[in-house]
């Protein structure tokens, strides 16, 4: 019987952290109570990308988009729109809702400039059905490509594509796959990089969560195209979810012979394991990954050789990131001149961003390559929330670079960013305001890369130590003007010298913040202030005189007993005393306490 | 172990179901008034006799859609047909027998089904 409703409700990290499994089982309940379980689908999706509004509800076929639904509104949702078809206005998001009704979701700012390729199943399907995937065309790609196609045929297919690797380097896929397919040897191998480690990136989380079969299947053609039958998925063990999932889907692709020997009949064999790496930073890094997988210490090796010549277990490699391999289902289907038509000239297709920061709509956005900055921040994402000015956005995480507001309207792609000083990374992109210190910023990315720094070679083990140092005696107030110098050369030793890709960019944030916001690092050293307002050592509180009414209330909050005066005259701080909380300007009534 | 044909056979069965999860334009929407007037004449069951004829037929890009009072609830059920043209054509007192002509004959063949319109 077809359904007559489908209520998806998203099952990806962000709403479940936020209790959709109860929302779920309350839907399941009252669905019983009301006799409607047999005319209405319940489907626990992937990420819809809107994680800023979780949990999220959508009910088909209206299309309404509920957001930050509780479980206790469930039996409102069900008595009113699945039983009488009223929808409950109170929890539909707001800009959804248009004077004349409702409008569709595709037409709202988030969603209208998104093109979904990577993300096309994503909130759509039930991950943990296999059917479900088969119904929207899936295994469709791998039945076009072993019996239409030759191995050959597949590679250069996605070489016309143009497809670009999308964990960050942006090397030619349809190169890499032809290199290992070339590379002699009995055994090869296709892995798949699953291990995202960026600040605030979840692209590839995602993907699993909501739409693992289509990893699956392109690791199944890349495995007929490079000529291996066993493959790896090298995923972070703090992905529960994705992990539980993408098992899931393994599963049941053998079960319908999709994995194995003899696949469907076809005489090709390709079977998939998973790994699970314990969150190291460093084993993002192709060769550590490798090194991981082998059940060694996660520590990267110099290239040459690449993996594709002599990788896993010292056979010809093929190691794409989860986002490239879901983009190539849709490539085979739909034929290299669909995926060349979307893009730039030299990156094609679409890239999926994980927003973040300073932003309304934080979530996840795909938009075609060429997409502007602006578009993202002001468009899909919302602008900046409490009226705040747009100061700068960080893409490629640690290793990526700063983009300053004043170029705001650059076309994202590969080439682009790298030419001001960024990359695109994996795909966070991290918005910051007029409160944010460019100069902490970059320490903070750099702590990171001291944490992560797997300690072999010596340029990154030391090198971004003492870089950090000097970051630290800048922003505590003790920094000179020959810091900057120190810091630029070091920063150039320490990329020329490292090792593996974590060195090499580590340097990249504190690079980028001093090409675009020198003012702010001379801020901090020539005149010991830190213009945002974050670096606590140089900062000062104090009481406006002329301001101050003399209430105490800052006094009796102050948790040092640094604020003396008496009531209804001016209140003084005790600078000495001072540990620069912040408490009594937050609590004063009067406007009275400033921070400079 | 699957073949290439059960898969495909997997993907005919469920794409309509599956399809319903878009909201296309260019879609035939059948929408049915289920207030509490609509339920008490009878509105569910003629719901699922929609659902039955688009999954029999293998309807694809037609999608029911509930609705709520519309005023004249001595004629329910009512049932609003909209093609993809935006004409709306409105029969009343729908009943699930009615149910397999309106399919048939409009929706799959574009002639209205005169006799089951308002007479008035």
């Amino acid at each position: 019987m077809l359904f007559r409703s489908h209520v998806l409700i998203c099952g990806g990290t962000g709403c479940s952290s936020s209790r959709s499994k109860d929302i779920f089982a309350a839907f399941e309940e009252g669905l019983k109570t009301q006799n409607l379980d047999s005319e209405v689908k319940l489907v626990m999706t992937g990420c819809f990308g809107l994680c800023a509004l979780g949990p999220v509800v959508i009910v088909y076929p209206e299309g309404s988009f509920y957001s930050k639904v509780a479980p206790q509104d469930v039996p409102e949702i069900i008595s009113e729109h699945i039983v009488k078809g009223r929808i409950v206005k109170r929890l539909l998001y707001s800009e959804t809702v248009k004077q004349d009704g409702i409008q569709s979701l595709n037409e709202t700012n988030f969603y209208k400039k998104q093109m979904r390729v990577a993300l096309k199943n994503c909130g759509v399907i039930n991950p943990e059905n296999i059917d479900e995937y088969v119904a929207r065309d899936g295994y469709k790609a791998y039945e076009k490509a072993v019996t239409t196609m030759t191995p050959q045929q597949v590679v250069d297919e996605i070489k016309a594509s143009g497809l670009r690797g999308r964990g960050g380097g942006g090397f030619s896929t349809g190169l890499k796959w032809q290199f290992t397919k070339d590379a002699p040897g009995d055994k090869k191998y296709v892995c798949c990089n699953a291990d995202e480690g960026d600040p605030g990136a979840f692209m590839d989380r995602s993907v699993l969560e909501g739409d693992p079969h289509s990893v699956v299947e392109a690791m199944m053609i890349a495995g007929y195209a490079v000529g291996s039958d066993q493959g790896y998925v090298y995923v972070r063990a703090e992905y529960p979810i994705a992990v539980q999932r993408l098992q899931v889907a393994i599963d049941q692709a053998r079960e319908y012979g999709l994995l194995g020997k003899d696949i469907l009949g076809t005489g090709n064999a390709f079977d998939l394991e998973i790994r699970l790496g314990s969150g190291a930073f460093v084993c993002g890094e192709e060769t550590a990954l490798m090194t991981s997988i082998e059940g060694n210490r996660g520590e990267p090796r110099p290239r040459p050789p690449f993996p594709a010549v002599k990788g896993l277990f010292g056979k010809p490699t093929l190691l794409n990131n989860v986002e490239t391999y879901a983009n190539i289902t849709q490539i085979i289907l739909n034929g290299a001149k669909w995926f060349a038509a979307m893009g730039t000239e030299k990156s094609k297709g679409t890239k999926v961003f994980a927003l973040g920061g300073k932003i309304t709509n934080t979530g996840l956005v795909e938009i075609p390559m060429g997409t502007t900055l602006r578009e993202i921040i002001e468009d899909i994402g919302g602008g900046i929330p409490n009226g705040k000015k747009f100061k700068a956005a960080q893409t490629g995480g640690p290793s990526g670079g700063c983009i300053p507001a004043d170029l705001i309207d650059i076309k994202i792609d590969y080439d682009n960013l790298i030419s001001i000083g960024s990359m695109m990374g994996s795909g966070g992109l991290i918005v910051m305001d007029e409160d944010t210190c460019m100069v902490d910023i970059a320490k903070f990315f750099l702590e990171f890369t001291v944490d992560e720094s797997c300690g072999k070679c010596t340029p990154c083990r030391i090198g971004n130590k003492r870089l950090l140092e000097i970051l630290d005696k800048i922003t505590s107030g003790r920094g000179e003007i020959a810091d900057l110098e120190r810091a630029e050369e070091l920063c150039q030793y320490i990329k020329d010298n490292s090792l593996c890709g974590l060195g090499q960019t580590a340097p990249n944030p504190v690079l980028s913040t001093m090409r675009y916001f020198r003012d702010e690092y001379l801020a901090h050293i020539e005149k010991k202030t830190c213009p945002a307002g974050v670096c606590k050592a140089l900062l000062k509180y104090t009481i406006l005189p002329e301001k101050c009414v003399g209430c105490t209330l800052c006094k009796r909050n102050c948790p040092v007993g640094a604020i003396s005066g008496e009531v209804k005259n001016p209140h003084k701080i005790d600078q000495d005393k001072c540990i620069k909380c912040g408490l009594c300007m937050e609590r004063c009534k009067f406007g009275a306490i400033v921070r400079k | 172990m699957k073949s290439f044909a059960e898969l495909q056979a997997i993907r005919d069965r469920l794409k309509t179901e599956v399809n319903q999860r878009e909201s296309g334009e260019g879609d035939t929407r059948i929408v049915v008034g289920m207030a509490t007037c609509g339920i008490a004449a009878g509105a569910r069951p003629v719901m699922t006799a929609f659902n039955r004829e688009i999954e029999v037929r293998k309807l694809s890009g037609v999608k029911t859609v509930q609705t709520g009072c519309i005023g004249m609830c001595r004629l329910e059920p009512i049932v609003d047909v909209i093609t993809p043209d935006g004409k709306k054509v409105t029969y009343v007192k729908v009943t699930p027998e009615k149910v397999s002509r309106i399919v048939n004959e409009h929706i799959v063949n574009g002639n209205v089904v005169d006799e089951f319109l308002m007479k008035e």
